[in-house]
């Protein structure tokens, strides 16, 4: 994996790397992903995918109300708020930036 | 013999007999971990006076007759990716230094509920990703056998507190071998359950297919306590399995005279380091030897859990933790332009190299153009794997082998050599993918005196006749009474 490619992908990762990351990063990745090349040894020929180890059907629970977490409680953690709401940087428009 | 020598029997049985309270031995652990946690690392935060307070409330209620509950006032730790109200749940990563959980998880309702007494926070590696107890914000924990070696990972601190007898009982988190590793290296009894057998309600996300919460003691029997508490059905958790809780089943149904262990040819190939390998024949022998018959059975697509398990573990953990965003909670950077580039700040600096390196590869896999080759495959050959246990478990009740390839390694052994690591977990990641209960027993040690876990695997919700088996061995052997040397 070249270095741009793996740029993409963590750019896709929402993760900013520096380009001693981004080159760590694709040699590790190529190496992890030649060795995952041995699953191309398996006959899997229609073997449906299996994504959950038991495989149940939809848990379905009764539609009634329940307590759920209050305003403070669900703000608590948040780096930025007003209060009542997360504040987050400007999305449309001007740029800005704490 | 001094508090922490003792079997949670034996403490439940001093306790009800009031040869002890509660406080004593509240009062005995805190002391321990004074002492020796400086230098093993396994708790990062510890909960001293509640957990007193705690005792003395469960000491009033027992003299006047109240029920204290099946956990009687003994202190349990938490893995800290597990949440607790009101408590820092780190998961032993920068992003979450400061995250403090709104609500309980299952496992911890239950513990209160059952009259455990929550003590402290375990160290792990970050997000529970990895096999050393290394890349956690705290450093790594250390292995009470030989503190310049891992004590496994990720619940290393788990492992090392029940080890080091800072705790009798202690709560873990095993996605990928993540309690039982641990247990083998540190000489204690991990206990992974059936996929959905414990509600994942307040577990911090890492391959939400594969994450199942387990106990840890020094023996079966403490596990079977602990199981018994946190095991059962929860509509918070959509894969909790509404079937009848392991304590509901008959044990009795089970003796090691009745039942036939398998042998996996493919677990003693190339790499198995020969004590590991010795020892853990050893130990079926003497399964054998108390009546249980033994056969030899193939598991074929057994060198394919490592590449199988990683491209789903990372795939599931990439989509997890798109949830770090540096908005609702966890770490926001200081500064960023606009954002986007606030999610990718944040998430640069939050994660460590790790976790990091698991939400590249997860992205890469799930990503346009390379989803089937890399994802879809990986879940069809999981298919496989299962059916390989499927198909074993026809002709046997449990399978027994090595945790491990080889004992507790040195720490930074195999840090810059992520796929050496990844290798490392060969033998605990198919439980995981089939989703089939698995345990780790101590069984004997190397010739360096390094802890050696026998891991015995059975079918979907046959949690019963692993315990009764472990419970068997460990009257039969005493490999997980011996405890290391501690100076302090």
């Amino acid at each position: 994996m070249n270095t741009e490619e793996v740029r993409k992908v963590a750019k896709l990762a929402r993760l900013k790397m520096s380009d001693a990351e981004l080159l760590d990063h694709g040699q590790q990745l190529t190496a992890v992903l030649d060795y995952v090349s041995l699953l191309n040894e398996v006959d899997i020929e229609d073997v449906a995918p299996m994504p959950h180890a038991i495989e149940t059907r939809n848990n379905f629970r009764d539609d009634v109300m329940q307590p759920s977490l209050t305003r403070k409680d669900a703000l608590a953690n948040a780096p930025q708020t007003d209060g009542l709401y997360f504040v987050v940087p400007q999305i449309l428009g001007e740029k800005g930036g704490r | 013999m001094t508090i922490h020598e003792l079997s949670v029997r034996q403490l439940r049985d001093k306790l009800g007999s009031r040869d002890l309270s509660r406080v004593e031995v509240v009062e005995h652990y805190l002391a321990r971990i004074d002492a020796l946690n400086p230098g093993l690392n396994a708790f990062v935060h510890v909960d001293a006076d509640a957990a007193v307070s705690r005792a003395r409330e469960l000491d009033s209620h027992a003299s006047t007759g109240e029920p204290v509950g099946p956990l009687a006032g003994l202190p349990v730790a938490i893995k800290d990716n597990i949440c607790q109200k009101g408590v820092v749940a780190s998961c032993g990563s920068r992003m979450m230094a400061e995250f403090r959980p709104p609500y309980d998880a299952h496992v911890v309702q239950q513990i209160e509920r059952d009259g455990g007494i929550l003590i402290g926070r375990l160290n792990l590696d970050e997000f529970a990703m990895g096999s050393s107890s290394e890349t956690s914000v705290f450093g790594a924990v250390h292995n009470p056998w030989d503190r310049n070696r891992t004590a496994g990972g990720s619940s290393g601190g788990a492992a090392a507190a029940v080890s080091a007898g800072l705790v009798p009982l202690a709560i873990g988190s095993d996605t990928g071998g993540s309690i039982r590793q641990p247990a083998s290296f540190c000489g204690v009894t991990g206990f992974k359950p059936t996929y959905g057998r414990v509600s994942r309600y307040g577990l911090v996300a890492y391959g939400s297919s594969l994450d199942q919460i387990g106990p840890f003691s020094r023996d079966a029997d403490g596990c079977r306590l602990l199981l018994q508490t946190i095991a059962g059905h929860d509509v918070r958790d959509s894969t909790s399995l509404t079937t009848t809780s392991p304590s509901e089943q008959n044990d009795a149904a089970f003796d090691v005279s009745g039942i036939t262990i398998g042998i996996v040819d493919e677990h003693y190939g190339e790499g198995l380091d020969p004590d590991v390998s010795r020892v853990t024949l050893s130990a079926i022998d003497q399964l054998k030897q108390a009546g249980a018959k033994v056969r030899h059975i193939r598991l074929p697509h057994a060198r394919y859990c490592v590449a199988t398990y990683y491209l789903i573990a990372c795939s599931e953990a990439s989509s997890n933790l798109a949830r770090y965003d540096g908005i609702h909670y966890g770490h926001r950077a200081e500064s960023y332009d606009d954002l986007v580039g606030l999610y990718c700040q944040s998430r640069g600096v939050g994660f460590g190299a790790e976790v990091k390196r698991r939400i590249m590869l997860g992205t890469f896999a799930l990503s346009a153009g390379y989803y089937e080759a890399f994802y879809l495959k990986a879940l069809k050959v999981r298919r496989r794997i299962r059916e390989d246990f499927d198909a074993a478990f026809q002709d046997v009740d449990v399978i027994a082998g090595p945790v491990a390839p080889t004992t507790a390694f040195e720490l930074g052994a195999n840090l810059d050599d992520p796929l050496a690591m990844y290798l490392g977990d060969i033998h605990t990641l198919s439980a995981n993918l089939a989703g089939i209960p698995a345990m780790s027993v101590p069984c004997g040690s190397c010739s360096a005196g390094m802890p050696i876990g026998l891991q015995l695997m059975a079918a979907p919700l046959n949690e019963a006749v692993l315990l009764q088996v472990a419970g068997e061995f460990q009257q039969m052997t005493g490999w997980h009474q011996s405890a290391p040397l501690l100076d302090g």
